[in-house]
């Protein structure tokens, strides 16, 4: 009875229905876009106003998510925000994955001592959790926003670098590019153009799927104190503030997490829906 | 097989090897000179020499390397630059509490992990399926210090269910810190034993079981779930690296006086001796882990003895 076969149809309904979701998730991230774009014009207050004799009030008419410490409206603060965490998280996975394409490419193509080097060391750096190797980086380096991009794009680098070395390894010996190689084509022109966009499918699926990650790993930086520094309106950083006066001033608390776990759950489900369309091993 | 376990112990010793130079040589990465950082800002040049001799740092990279890994080999870390103590003790005291949190976030995470995925994979295709599997997406969404922010408002302050933070050694202390821990890990298993339990489902021997007329629930749990279990420990093994990872943020909410939470204040002080000795632990306990979990494996999968 439980038993579903797999016709046609059902994987087509299924893969659609996959993709609504993704395609919800992809409409909100374009709104999020848009909400960090405008955040100057459609933020109510000055995200940096300091005024004391509105702090830590509860959510009302004048301020939707209330306002916090030092009575900066936090609504304000969240839209700001976004442009931090967006550009972080978009950042961080394209910095990551043009390193990664790169090494990989060239670890697949050439393969030998290259090779074996560039999976080593990715090796090492796997067997590390993500923060820890971020929080190890951000020590080297200092705090700072920056230099947490820099934090969060070494880890998702070895997995870039994998996916695409396996795919240029599968590449190098298929029909059409053995062709062009009798051609005579350049190795260069081989690389990037013959085997290159083959590589991209995989790379676009894993891009998606770590934006999510990224924030995540960013803003908690942030609230560990060793990213984005106060003021700045960063939704990690808010919640580091908001932690002496869980009970007094619950909204505090409340918002910016809402920001972050939406933001991520509209990356991870518009990659999960990107993956079940592009990927062929998925059912 | 004999020859398998020897040969995947031997692939450690040069990981190993790296691993314990990159922590080495991390702090010559730092910016500044610890020598200067030790002695705080008005001590004079001989002050700072005297240092720089005392901790090795005048030597060449590789002498410095293998005094510090004699010295490791004996037990002795150095001192701490904030506390003035022994690392190695400073490290012992918190040893401890970051394991039982781990292991206890563990154990949630495959309480709740292999749970929802069972009950995905059961339902394939049903809304109990997809409601498994969306609260496992959630799951992955959530800032574990988000989720324990919240739990701390909703358990301990307001309902007074458990304590707000610390650890003095109850149990009641451990709950809310290691939830939150195996929260992350519990969702990555769900959807790890969904595909298990699904490729189990198209093996022959459970067509063959159904064929031959056992009744379904039987087909479930007898046949399918317990091989499906197989790749969910291994899996389980692979986390735990993962989960001493999240111990950091999860320890800074909760206050836990654990290694997580040495090592961001270490950070924060630049206090490069318990930076550089927890480096070398976090990097050792992998390394253990992931070997441990491939003997395992090959314990339980002969196919890959013979590779």
């Amino acid at each position: 009875m439980t038993e579903t076969q797999a016709t046609p149809f059902r994987i087509a309904w299924y893969k659609f229905k996959q993709r609504k979701t993704a395609l919800v998730a992809g409409i909100f991230i374009v709104l999020l876009v848009l909400v960090a774009v405008l955040a100057p014009v459609i933020a109510p207050y000055d995200p940096y106003a300091i005024n004391y004799s509105l702090s830590k009030l509860p959510p009302s008419a004048e301020h939707w998510a209330g306002t916090d410490l030092y009575g900066r409206d936090i609504l304000s603060r969240i839209l700001y925000g976004a442009r931090i965490s967006l550009a972080v998280g978009l950042t961080s996975v394209l910095a990551g994955a043009l390193a990664g394409v790169a090494l990989g490419l060239v670890s697949g193509f050439f393969g030998g001592f290259l090779d074996g080097l560039i999976m080593r060391t990715s090796d090492v750096l796997f067997a590390f959790p993500g923060i820890l190797l971020a929080i190890a980086i951000v020590a080297i380096l200092g705090p700072g926003l920056v230099n947490v991009v820099v934090a969060v794009s070494v880890f998702s680098l070895p997995t870039f670098a994998r996916i695409v070395r396996g795919s240029t390894l599968a590449l190098k010996e298929s029909l059409y590019v053995r062709a062009a190689r009798s051609i005579g084509a350049s190795r260069k022109r081989i690389m990037f153009v013959h085997i290159m966009p083959g590589t991209l499918s995989g790379v676009i699926v894993y891009f998606t799927m770590r934006i999510g990650t990224s924030i995540i790993t960013a803003a908690s930086l942030s609230f560990l104190g060793l990213g984005a520094q106060p003021p700045t309106p960063e939704w990690g950083a808010m919640l580091a503030e908001s932690r002496d006066y869980i009970g007094v001033a619950d909204h505090m608390t409340i918002f910016p997490g809402v920001a972050i776990f939406l933001t991520v759950l509209f990356f991870n489900l518009f990659g999960d829906g990107l993956r079940a369309a592009l990927d062929p091993k998925l059912k | 097989m004999l020859k398998y376990f020897l040969k995947r112990c031997a692939s450690i010793v040069p990981v190993l090897v790296v691993v314990s130079v990159l922590a080495c040589g991390f702090v010559r990465l730092l910016p500044g000179d610890p020598a200067r950082m030790m002695a705080g800002p008005d001590a004079d040049a001989a002050t700072i020499q005297m240092l720089r001799a005392q901790l090795g740092l005048d030597r060449s990279l590789p002498v410095q390397y293998v005094a510090y890994m004699g010295n490791v080999l004996r037990g002795d870390l150095g001192l701490s630059l904030k506390t003035k103590l022994p690392v190695f003790q400073e490290i012992s005291l918190r040893y401890l509490p970051t394991m039982f949190l781990a292991v206890a976030g563990m154990a949630w995470s495959l309480l709740f992990g292999v749970f929802f995925g069972a009950v995905a994979a059961i339902y394939n295709g049903k809304w109990q399926d997809h409601a498994a599997m969306l609260i496992s997406v959630s799951g992955i969404s959530l800032p574990q210090f988000w989720l324990g922010l919240l739990a701390i408002q909703l358990f301990a302050v307001h309902l007074g269910w458990a304590p707000v933070a610390g650890f003095t050694g109850k149990w009641s202390e451990l709950v809310l810190p290691s939830f939150t821990l195996g929260a992350t890990v519990a969702a990555i298993m769900a959807r790890f034993t969904l595909s298990a339990f699904l490729d189990v489902l198209n093996e022959e021997y459970i067509s063959t079981a159904r064929a031959k007329g056992v009744p379904e629930r039987r087909v479930m749990w007898k046949h399918a779930f317990r091989n499906a279990l197989i790749p969910v420990v291994t899996m389980a093994g692979l986390q735990f690296g993962f989960l001493l990872g999240g111990s950091v943020v999860v320890e800074t909410v909760f206050a836990w006086p654990g290694l997580g939470r040495f090592m961001i204040e270490a950070v924060a002080v630049r206090d490069y001796p318990v930076l550089q000795a927890l480096l070398l632990l976090y990097s050792f306990h992998f390394v253990f882990i992931n070997l441990l979990v491939d003997m395992v494996y090959a314990l339980i999968n002969p196919e890959i003895r013979f590779e």
